[in-house]
């Protein structure tokens, strides 16, 4: 029961009222925006005369015969292959999630069961690979990948990501697994089954809720790569960010603006809907290391 | 465990990194101490029926067998390091002798790219961590304080701006502050002035991204500390409550001393983070006005000239940068360990 005392007075709740709302515009009105902005012809959407034709499209009304149109999204998806780029990220985010969780949760357990020193040092020499910008490394790929001819296709670039991927993985599981009693997987050793199958029968079954929230954030990594991906994926086997980007390079010189705005929506409505469902995943995955740390 | 074991489940993850993070920070070592051969050039002499005329042109044969002799190059020691692209220790003495006031110094400095993307680099690293930090407080106050049918919906609201690819985000927000676009209007008509163009001043595209910065870490910050209100002490609260203490002082003396660690954790985080800028300059289009020293790795590596040289003693420099913000991390981490073990 609110006391007295806790009560909060009237100015104060107006104020911090006010200041959600505030915050809360600046934080969805631009995709909101965007999304309504992007079924427009860029005269409506980028405006010189008056705003409001960005909210109405008198100028989409008359080309088109109603204010919405999708003109920029056939643009994008069919006119400009897009869909393409959709498929690599689909391919490239699959595999990158699949490979660094089984790797990952293999090397989180070990290091979460293991006593000895080494695995401290070894998660500290993961936690300086975290701290590595990407893109210092790419320049250390180019020469290896050209000479060996695997630069430019989908795989390398997968086992790249999954590597960046690693050292959070690491982290995220290993916390993970510190918090299931070593009990569990102790006793079944007792009963004759080796670290392996202990792992795989008592431990697999109760890990999937730490596994899912870091698949959540390998998942993000792999997708909104922008740096490794536009470096070492050649122009068709480009993935969504990196050919959103080769768009603004081109449309602004044909005029085709809408296309990128079309783009860019079709690539946010993905993580929109990942945020609606995996919410409390995502809030618990980054509190995770920092109530704890 | 035992030792076996330990390997044998560590050996796929160790090797990953081992070969696609440890070996690149190598060999990115390595390629920035050399650089690309020159042309091997030839003197041929060409005689027409009247004259003969010595032409130097480019032995292709011959450079390209030392180019596949020696595919890294001719060793230059630390001469990239020293370069106009990166140090330039050679301008900064000219100009050092020939300004005559500080201001005149950074400023001539400026010109210089690596000094123009560290001082953009910089100012962006320390201005926005601490404003991010404030902004996901008093976020994190206000949600805190909501009815928690709300906080849902405004928790789910507030994770867009992080969790949408940078490159994306900034674009959003650079189309909006087009000049033709609704806050670019919005601010020609407040400033009265509909000639005025964010994209047109240094200043003003400084601004921009660090607002960028601001609006895509916040929701980082406010997430942890929200979840650092929930294991407030109530007994305290109450404790000061009882005391006297108005609602400023119980936030003061009460709240921010319990979340400190964790702000301290975020100011860590973000200013790695922060460090390596990068796709905001490339979605707001911003490279005449504001570079870091991402940006320059990336202008390098990308084109047709791929400069791997200067990409690498580029990113050698970058590494260096970060591990002097990764220090009281790691720091932090041993003191932890020495406490437990």
């Amino acid at each position: 029961m609110a006391s007295k005392a806790q009560r909060v007075p009237l100015g104060l709740r107006l104020t911090t009222s006010l200041f959600i709302i505030v915050w809360l515009i600046l934080a969805a009105f631009p995709f909101f925006w965007t999304l309504w902005g992007s079924f427009k012809v860029e005269l409506d959407f980028f405006s010189i005369a008056d705003w409001t034709n960005a909210l109405f499209g008198p100028r989409t009304q008359e080309t088109y015969g109603s204010p919405f149109t999708g003109a920029g999204y056939y643009g994008a998806w069919v006119q400009e292959d897009f869909w393409r780029a959709a498929i690599n990220t689909f391919i490239v985010c699959f595999f990158v999630v699949c490979t660094s969780l089984t790797i990952g949760t293999l090397g989180g357990y070990a290091l979460s069961r293991s006593g000895f020193r080494y695995t401290f040092w070894l998660l500290i020499i993961a936690l300086i690979f975290r701290a590595m910008p990407p893109i210092t490394l790419v320049a250390g790929y180019m020469l290896p990948f050209f000479e060996w001819n695997v630069w430019g296709i989908l795989p390398t670039t997968i086992i790249v990501l999954v590597a960046i991927n690693q050292p959070f993985t690491l982290w995220m599981l290993h916390s993970f697994f510190q918090n299931i009693p070593k009990e569990l997987d102790e006793s079944a050793k007792v009963d004759g089954c080796t670290q392996f199958q202990a792992f795989r029968h008592v431990i697999v079954p109760v890990m999937w809720p730490g596994v899912i929230t870091t698949g959540l954030f390998s998942f993000l990594l792999a997708y909104n790569d922008f740096a490794v991906t536009s470096m070492l994926l050649s122009e068709s086997n480009r993935t969504m960010i990196p050919e959103i980007a080769a768009f603004l390079g081109t449309t602004y010189t044909e005029g085709n603006v809408m296309f990128a705005v079309a783009a860019v929506v079709s690539a946010t409505a993905p993580l929109f809907i990942l945020v609606m469902f995996f919410q409390r995943q995502i809030v618990s995955g980054l509190t995770a290391g920092a109530v704890k740390g | 465990m035992k030792h076996r074991t330990f390997f044998w489940f560590f050996l796929p993850t160790g090797l990953a990194m081992l070969l696609f993070i440890a070996a690149p920070i190598v060999s990115v070592v390595i390629q920035s101490l050399f650089t690309p051969h020159e042309a091997v050039f030839r003197t041929v002499e060409s005689c027409t029926p009247f004259t003969c005329v010595q032409e130097t042109i480019i032995d292709q044969e011959a450079t390209r067998a030392l180019r596949e002799e020696a595919p890294l190059g001719r060793f230059a020691g630390l001469d990239i390091y020293f370069d106009r692209g990166h140090l330039a220790v050679n301008e900064v003495a000219l100009i050092w002798r020939a300004s005559n006031t500080w201001a005149e110094f950074f400023n001539r400095l400026g010109n210089l790219p690596f000094y123009r993307a560290m001082a953009f680099t910089l100012t962006y690293t320390f201005t926005v961590t601490p404003l991010l930090i404030v902004l996901g407080l008093m976020i994190a106050l206000a949600v805190n304080s909501l009815h928690r049918h709300l906080k849902g919906l405004v928790i789910f609201f507030s994770l867009l701006p992080m969790i949408v690819t940078p490159l994306i985000g900034s674009l959003i927000l650079f189309w909006m502050i087009d000049s033709r676009g609704i806050i670019g209007s919005a601010i020609q008509w407040m400033a009265n002035d509909p000639g005025l163009s964010l994209k047109a001043s240094t200043g003003l595209t400084w601004i921009m991204l660090i607002v960028y910065g601001v609006w895509h870490s916040a929701p980082f910050a406010f997430v942890v500390f929200y979840a650092g209100l929930q294991t407030l002490p109530k007994d305290q609260l109450e404790a000061a409550q009882i005391d006297g203490a108005t609602r400023w002082q119980q936030v003061r003396y009460v709240v921010i001393p319990h979340i400190m660690p964790l702000v301290t954790f975020v100011a860590l985080i973000q200013l790695m983070d922060n460090f390596r800028v990068f796709e905001p300059i490339v979605g707001f289009n911003a490279e005449a006005h504001a570079t870091s020293l991402s940006w320059i790795i990336f202008n390098d590596l990308g084109g047709e000239t791929r400069q791997l040289s200067a990409a690498a003693a580029t990113s050698v420099m970058t590494i260096i940068g970060v591990a002097i913000l990764l220090s009281p991390v790691l720091v932090r981490t041993w003191r932890d360990f020495k406490g437990k073990h």
